[in-house]
């Protein structure tokens, strides 16, 4: 509560929930920024719906949103003075055509001139030809560019790196993303919630558990219904399998890009297990449409948690002498310490989620800060480094995979009985709800608004990946050309969480 | 202690085939593909992925193909960094406008004889995302398609078993 305090609100919205959101003019607006800039507040994001732009603040545990209803089809920029937004903003314009005021970046950035029709989500036009994109400038004697992608050389998603190089060394990293941008808010408008529900879980397929879990949370929020206590416990199960098949997953390719392959092959088996486990489950290797608004769509297998307990033995006999590998080979070291640093300043500024905050100093993880259902009632600990290298990066996992483990434990015993989903469309009613759930690399945020009928009128989803992207440009700087993809892997953002 | 990290590591029953069907099925798919590999491509088949807009779930599966459990490359088929040493395309997602271009390029820059592979659900006529203003739609609205792979996502072993079909076919 103590967060809106200190703006000054023009009316709260009641039907906001459970975080309180106000509508502001430009006073609170400004006083916003000014509380951004100080950094007293963290920017969880920043969306529009219609005529309007929404600001989700965080303070400690606290979360809030104000609205600002834009005249003139513009508003304050927030990217002019805390530069977490920019992108945010850039995006709203593609979108919805609302201008941010005073921003000194308005290039296009999902809407790279292949659509047909311009602001899709707002008031929409033909497209016309775009003007060339122009990266920011690089001026040095001796410096040259070097374009990347979209299409990578490996199994990756698709994006544009234009790196600005002296010699080996990078002197910038400009991203440019957007190449999967499938429209994904647009077709969820209008959606039933059983339908808008299936596409959250395809917004970042790594994530799908993740964005299930914030989409079902968002939902229950909006309709003031909860999750039974069973089906809670399985969501937390299947977020704690998802996070750590990516871990593995992340270890096994970071140390793989460092050309230490018995550590990728090694971590490869986890992963697999861990799918196979989650497969066994809940049918499906990486458990899609499984979490739904209510509950979940089917409980956990009969034989589910002698397949979790066989993998949680097999993984503590394996796991420790893979750190100790890492631990004690010195060529490995040799190329993530150091590399690659992420400053505390920028983590905390950009309210960077996930390992990428947590290896530079920001303490904060959504299960902990908000302890939804069933944290609330498990142990556990959010490691927390400050070299913020990818040395870094890679130990937080490595201290999370032991925690999922604890906390997949506690959960298997505790898991309660009864029901698994309460019924959703009984009495359809209008309702605006935001969740946030911590995927495997970070918060992901959802914000819902119901319609009266049962469908969404306005959905928006912001993956972690948002806040990571613009910290990657500033790591590598200095770095090596070669360390580049060990950099990328080590962030392991989304492209299509995203680009959406 | 590397030495006995190693052995126990890597001697332990990882990776003998276990009697599962999934073992079984990879085991039976082994021995045709490298068959049909062998006479067409001298046992070697070289595999460019494109993401055309998946959402990164078909790409985490395909990336399993290479762990010890599928372990492709013992099949003879390998991933390469570029197209123009490609013989397969390996496409997945909804193609977004986006990388409609990104795509055409690709194709157009892997010598013949060259094979798409279409993976995923998205990737035969959009799915889910099939009516948005960002989709072109499925991969054969931007490059001629031999084989679709069905799932979302497909497992690795129907992964392996669509390549298999696709080399009986083009044979």
């Amino acid at each position: 509560m103590s967060l809106l305090d200190l703006i000054p609100l023009r009316e709260r919205c009641e039907a906001h929930r459970p975080w309180p959101r106000a509508i502001v003019d430009n006073e609170g607006w400004g006083v916003a920024i000014d509380r951004l800039e100080a950094g007293n507040l963290t920017l969880l994001g920043l969306w529009a719906d219609g005529g309007a732009v929404h600001m989700a603040l965080l303070d400690a545990a606290a979360i809030a949103v104000l609205t600002y209803h834009c005249m003139h089809g513009s508003y304050p920029s927030v990217g002019a003075r805390h530069a977490p937004a920019l992108r945010l903003e850039r995006a709203i314009r593609d979108l919805f055509g609302l201008e941010a005021a005073g921003s000194p970046d308005t290039r296009p950035w999902l809407d790279l001139g292949f659509w047909e029709v311009m602001h899709p989500l707002g008031r929409t036009a033909p497209a016309h030809p775009p003007a060339p994109y122009v990266f920011l400038p690089a001026e040095g004697e001796a410096l040259h560019q070097i374009p990347v992608g979209p299409v990578h050389a490996g199994i990756i998603e698709p994006s544009h790196f234009r790196f600005t190089a002296a010699g080996e060394h990078v002197v910038r990293l400009e991203q440019r993303l957007g190449y999967v941008h499938k429209g994904i808010e647009k077709l969820m408008q209008g959606a039933t919630l059983a339908s808008a529900a299936r596409l959250a879980g395809r917004a970042s397929g790594d994530s799908t558990v993740a964005y299930a879990y914030a989409f079902a949370q968002a939902a229950e929020a909006a309709l003031q219904i909860e999750a039974p206590p069973r089906a809670s416990y399985l969501r937390a199960l299947m977020a704690e399998i998802e996070r750590l098949a990516n871990h593995f997953g992340d270890i096994g390719a970071i140390c793989n890009d460092a050309s230490f392959s018995l550590m990728h092959a090694q971590c490869g088996i986890l992963r697999e297990r861990t799918l196979r486990a989650a497969s066994a489950c809940f049918g499906h290797r990486l458990m899609m449409d499984v979490i739904v608004p209510g509950g979940v769509a089917r409980d956990i297998a009969e034989d589910g948690a002698a397949a979790l307990r066989d993998l949680r033995n097999e993984i503590r006999r394996i796991f420790p002498r893979l750190t100790a590998i890492y631990d004690n080979t010195a060529s490995l070291q040799d190329r993530t310490v150091a590399t690659g640093i992420v400053t505390a300043e920028y983590a905390r500024r950009f309210g960077a989620g996930g390992y990428v905050g947590r290896a530079s100093g920001r303490d904060f993880d959504a299960r902990r800060a908000l302890r939804y259902a069933p944290y609330d009632r498990l142990v556990f600990d959010v490691p927390v480094l400050t070299a913020g290298d990818v040395d870094a990066r890679v130990r937080v996992r490595i201290s999370e995979v032991e925690q999922s483990l604890s906390l997949i434990e506690q959960i298997l015993d505790q898991l309660p009985g009864g029901e698994i989903r309460a019924p959703v469309d009984i009495q359809p009613k209008a309702g605006e709800g935001l969740a946030l759930a911590e995927a495997f690399r970070g918060d992901v945020l959802v914000s819902l608004r119901l319609d009266g009928e049962g469908r969404v009128a306005r959905c928006h989803m912001r993956d972690a990946s948002w806040f990571q992207w613009p910290l990657l440009e500033t790591a590598i700087e200095g770095n090596i050309v070669a360390d580049f993809p060990l950099c990328n892997k080590s962030f392991n953002c989304s492209y299509s969480g995203h680009d959406l | 202690m590397r030495r006995i990290l190693l052995d126990s590591l890597t001697h332990g029953s990882l990776t003998e085939p276990a009697p599962q069907p999934d073992a079984a099925m990879l085991t039976e798919l082994a021995a045709s593909l490298d068959r049909v590999a062998r006479a067409k491509l001298g046992r070697s088949l070289s595999i460019r992925e494109v993401d055309a807009g998946s959402c990164n779930g078909c790409e985490l599966e395909i990336h399993a193909l290479g762990n010890a459990f599928y372990d492709l490359e013992r099949l003879g088929l390998r991933f390469v960094a570029s197209p123009r040493h490609a013989d397969v395309l390996m496409v997945t997602g909804p193609v977004t406008k986006n990388m409609r271009e990104a795509l055409a390029r690709t194709y157009n820059a892997t010598p013949d004889p060259k094979w798409v592979v279409a993976i995923g659900d998205c990737a035969v006529d959009g799915g889910l995302f099939a009516s948005s203003y960002a989709v072109v739609g499925g991969v054969s609205a931007v490059v001629p398609v031999d084989l679709h792979i069905r799932g979302c996502p497909p497992q690795p072993v129907d992964i392996l078993k669509g390549l298999v079909a696709l080399m009986t076919a083009a044979h």
